[in-house]
């Protein structure tokens, strides 16, 4: 099957600096796909590369199997979400939405209905003869969702759209989103610096690290199986044991990721399962999360251990205690060097 | 915090309002003086207060042709210079605000130099200009020396609002399926509308009143100002003259509050 | 709908950015190119050119001759600091008399009366340079409003010491250095007031409430805090007062003494005279004083402030 997307060997450079570096990636028709990444690691230059507002440096972008690396962004069908919503405000709610049909000649009449067709999908039909400036964040952003799909694109870009609103609003929204994406069809491609938002909406995940997509997985697989330090980190939080105290612990040198909740608390000394590994080490700190808290362990090695307890599993010893710190042979993840 | 003696931070002592408002007093009261002397009786002395006052000035000022004349003239210069302006600096204004690119440091320059370089230095390079060419100073070359400092005050106008644009719209237009033409129509012209409105009027409000350059242009032309510069040292016809000062204060007045009002900073520009 | 080929010109367009941008200058360079730069260019070439004593004729030859006849003659030297002296004179005043309005604008005034204030300072700026040298002239005038108005005040003593004074005064203000003075402080007020007041309102109020909650009396705030901050400010304002005062020709002939200024000189020579290489000459000076001025400024950092 033709992929939606593809970049073939894209890298863009500003100067000297490698925005993106040889990067190739596919995404498949009706997928939800996910460019996560830090700031500065290439993420969005790659969604803007896609929506052609930039141009490669070098390597080619297909849509639909078309290349369409040198079309200017007003002949490719691609629609974008910007972060700041982009809504233009000598335009009503409604005129802006029907913005798109406007500039390819559509009557007004048949504009105006496209209009509202689309404000009933993100169920802001009330609003149609409002000013953008009198709408809330999240309202702004819907207004932006419903003028990107107005000519029914083949691929919706997000470019980091929940990013200035609050978090209860910010969860409601990523429902929603991953709703409309499934009830309409088409592929959507998010970048965001939130793992959180990625893991819980797309299908697959692309992390991206200094301009290099450093792993392409789905949510599952990246969270279970990191193959970087770099991943293991970003994505979940896991515990990333290398150095002397891998050695201590497996005995090889390999560097390997142990995910926080798999990690057990017991007393100094105490009895350990079949197969488990383990170190010890001093209770630098708790902190308290509500149904979780996190254990804090400075391990006899020198590194932080960090362990993730349910509520009342272990009971809080005073800072300072010693612990120790166990979790079975099969949870580890070796790491390739970064 | 120690307060210094109860001082509240948002009110000026009473010296510093006097001193504020004697200052803005300063910036009008010869004005308004002119606006007095237009009514007075006397004509022969500057004498102060008026002896009188009367419209009889007015009547004669307006059945001198000479008068009409040279305010067709500067009318008829004002607005060429400002047409053209209107487009060349609207043009600058756009490559400007692009971003960065080779020689924008110093095309910038460019545009600061004719309102930086006091308009003698203008005025006796365009004279230069026009000896070493062969081309005699009239009506054209008038427009010409007024368009170059206009074109620098509508670019300033325009690419102060252009900068303030966020360039998501453009994307945003574009992405839509909007290409530049239309993207300029929709999008960026009703934006920058006021700015060109207000640039075009101040452009023009500074054309009218031009005397420094235009006396080195004009050769035999008379624009509005040249009258009143000959006049000025014609004691005989002191009280029209004064007639035609309260005039021209009282048209280029309505220009620039106009210009002043579109381009006051407002709330919902972006977003 | 977009026509065909508008269309293929704005594809065309959009990815050659280079192209785009050099069409978008092409008509404004060009113009300001040719005719200002181009003019600047003549201007400069004119006055490497002399008058031939004879025939009172240009001879388009390049030649120093000019120069040195403006920088041998005492009276030239004399015109050329005259209007320097009267330059920085009116700067350092404007800056004086500018503060209190700026310093009032920028901190005191409800947004009301800074729209106010700003009106204010705006509309005296664009009204018409004439009818302002014009008025002052009538101010100025030996029966005039201000002689009117010091007479009633019982200063009239007071103004006729003024006169006295050698340089400065003259027979009335109208004809004298001091009533130059005052008008070119006026007509450059608004230029000094502006960017003052854009410097002044970036200085926050938390700054100056460190200053006193720190000790300081107000005098010590001002010199300490308020002043370097708002030098940025002064020295944008001073380069438009500066520059104004060493080129203008007319308030000098309307309303003053005997003595020639630059910018009479000029326009002088290239009228009545027939020299327009001297004139040329003449006018090369103010460039290079206000060259050397404006980076003087810069390193003030007036630029930023603009």
């Amino acid at each position: 099957m033709t992929p939606a997307i593809e970049l073939a060997g894209v890298s863009r450079l500003f100067g000297a600096v490698r925005a993106l570096d040889n990067v190739s990636l596919s995404i498949a028709p009706g997928e939800f796909f996910a460019l996560l990444g830090p700031s500065g690691s290439g993420k969005t230059t790659c969604l803007r590369l896609i929506a052609g507002f930039d141009h490669p440096t070098s390597g080619k972008i297909l849509l639909d199997g078309d290349d369409v690396t040198d079309i200017p962004p007003f002949e490719r069908s691609v629609n974008t979400v910007f972060q700041d919503y982009a809504l233009f405000p000598h335009m009503d709610v409604a005129e802006n939405v029907a913005y798109g049909p406007k500039v390819q000649g559509i009557s007004a009449p048949e504009r105006r209905r496209l209009a509202l067709e689309m404000l009933e999908l993100v169920r802001l039909a009330a609003f149609a003869d409002r000013a953008p400036a009198q709408l809330s964040g999240g309202q702004k952003q819907r207004v932006a969702l419903a003028r990107a799909l107005i000519n029914k694109p083949k691929v919706l870009l997000l470019d980091e759209p929940l990013g200035a609103l609050d978090l209860r609003l910010r969860e409601e929204m990523q429902i929603e989103l991953k709703a409309i994406q499934q009830k309409i069809g088409i592929t959507f491609v998010y970048v965001t610096h939130d793992q959180g938002e990625a893991l819980s909406m797309a299908d697959r995940v692309a992390v991206f690290r200094d301009g290099r997509v450093e792993q392409l997985d789905s949510p599952r697989d990246l969270y279970e199986r990191p193959r970087t330090a770099f991943v293991a980190r970003f994505v979940g939080s896991a515990n990333v044991i290398e150095g002397e105290l891998a050695r201590r612990v497996t005995g090889g040198g390999r560097a390997f990721a142990i995910r926080a909740e798999a990690i057990e608390v017991l007393a100094p000394g105490a009895p350990l399962p079949d197969g488990a590994l383990s170190c010890e080490g001093l209770l630098e700190d708790i902190h308290y999360h509500g149904a979780t808290s996190r254990w804090h362990v400075r391990t006899d090695a020198g590194q932080t251990i960090v362990a993730v307890l349910p509520e009342g599993a272990a009971a809080a010893v005073p800072h300072g205690s010693r612990v120790r710190l166990a979790w079975s042979r099969e949870n580890i993840v070796p790491l390739a060097d970064s | 915090m120690r307060s210094k003696g109860g001082r509240d931070w948002n009110a000026a002592s009473f010296g510093q309002k006097v001193a504020a408002f004697a200052g803005l007093a300063f910036l009008h009261l010869p004005v308004w003086v002119i606006v007095i002397y237009a009514f007075t009786t006397e004509d022969r002395t500057y004498q102060f207060p008026p002896p009188g006052l009367t419209l009889h000035w007015f009547s004669v000022a307006f059945a001198r042709e000479d008068i009409w004349a040279a305010l067709r003239m500067s009318l008829s210069v004002a607005s060429v210079a400002t047409a053209m302006a209107l487009v060349l600096g609207t043009l600058a204004a756009f490559a400007l605000a692009q971003g960065r690119f080779r020689g924008r440091e110093a095309i910038t320059l460019l545009f600061v130099l004719p309102i930086a370089l006091p308009g003698i230095i203008t005025g006796i390079a365009l004279l230069s200009a026009f000896k070493l060419g062969g081309i005699q100073p009239g009506y054209w070359t008038i427009v010409t020396g007024h368009a170059t400092f206009c074109i620098v005050i509508v670019h300033n106008n325009v690419i102060a609002r252009l900068r303030r644009l966020p360039q998501s719209w453009i994307e945003a237009s574009m992405d839509l399926g909007a290409d530049g033409f239309q993207t300029f129509r929709y999008v960026l012209l009703p934006q920058i509308a006021t700015a060109l409105l207000a640039g075009g009027m101040l452009a023009f409000a500074l054309s009218f009143d031009e005397i420094i350059v235009t006396l080195f242009t004009a050769g035999h032309e008379k624009t509005l100002p040249i009258w009143f510069f000959n006049e000025l040292f014609r004691p005989r016809e002191r009280p029209i003259t004064n007639v035609v000062a309260v005039s021209v204060v009282l048209i280029t007045m309505i220009p620039i509050l106009l210009a002043y009002w579109l381009t006051r900073p407002r709330e919902f520009e972006s977003k | 709908m977009q026509h065909p080929p508008m269309r293929a010109i704005a594809t065309f367009l959009y990815g050659r950015r280079g192209f785009y941008l050099s069409l978008l200058l092409l008509p404004p360079l060009l113009w300001l190119g040719t005719v200002y730069l181009g003019s600047l260019l003549a201007l400069l070439m004119h006055s490497f050119y002399a008058i031939d004593e004879f025939t009172a004729r240009i001879v388009p030859k390049l030649t120093l001759a000019t120069y040195r006849q403006l920088v041998s003659q005492p009276a030239h030297v004399d015109i050329v600091l005259r209007t320097l002296g009267m330059a920085v004179a009116v700067t350092l005043t404007a800056a004086v008399v500018a503060f209190p309005v700026a310093n009032y604008m920028a901190r005191y005034a409800t947004p009301r009366m800074k729209a106010f204030f700003y009106v204010g300072v705006m509309l005296p700026m664009w009204t018409s340079y004439l009818v302002k040298v014009y008025a002052w002239r009538l101010v100025l005038a030996k029966q005039g409003v201000l002689s009117w108005f010091l007479d009633q005040l019982g200063l009239a003593p007071a103004l006729d010491a003024a006169l006295q004074t050698p340089v400065i005064g003259g027979p009335s203000l109208a004809s004298s250095y001091l009533g130059m003075f005052i008008v070119f402080v006026y007509m450059w007020l608004p230029f000094m007031i502006l960017p003052l007041t854009a410097a002044l309102e970036r200085v926050p109020q938390s700054l100056l409430q460190a200053s006193a909650d720190l000790g300081a009396r107000p005098g010590q705030t001002f010199r300490n805090i308020v002043l370097p901050l708002a030098l940025p400010g002064l020295a944008a304002g001073s380069v438009f007062t500066f520059s104004l005062t060493l080129g203008d020709y007319i308030i000098p002939s309307v309303v003053g003494a005997p003595g020639y200024f630059i910018g009479m000189m000029v326009y002088q020579q290239q009228g009545t005279a027939g020299n327009l290489p001297l004139a040329a000459a003449f006018s090369v000076v103010p460039i290079i004083l206000i060259a050397i001025y404006l980076s003087l400024a810069k390193r003030l950092g007036a630029f930023d402030a603009l």
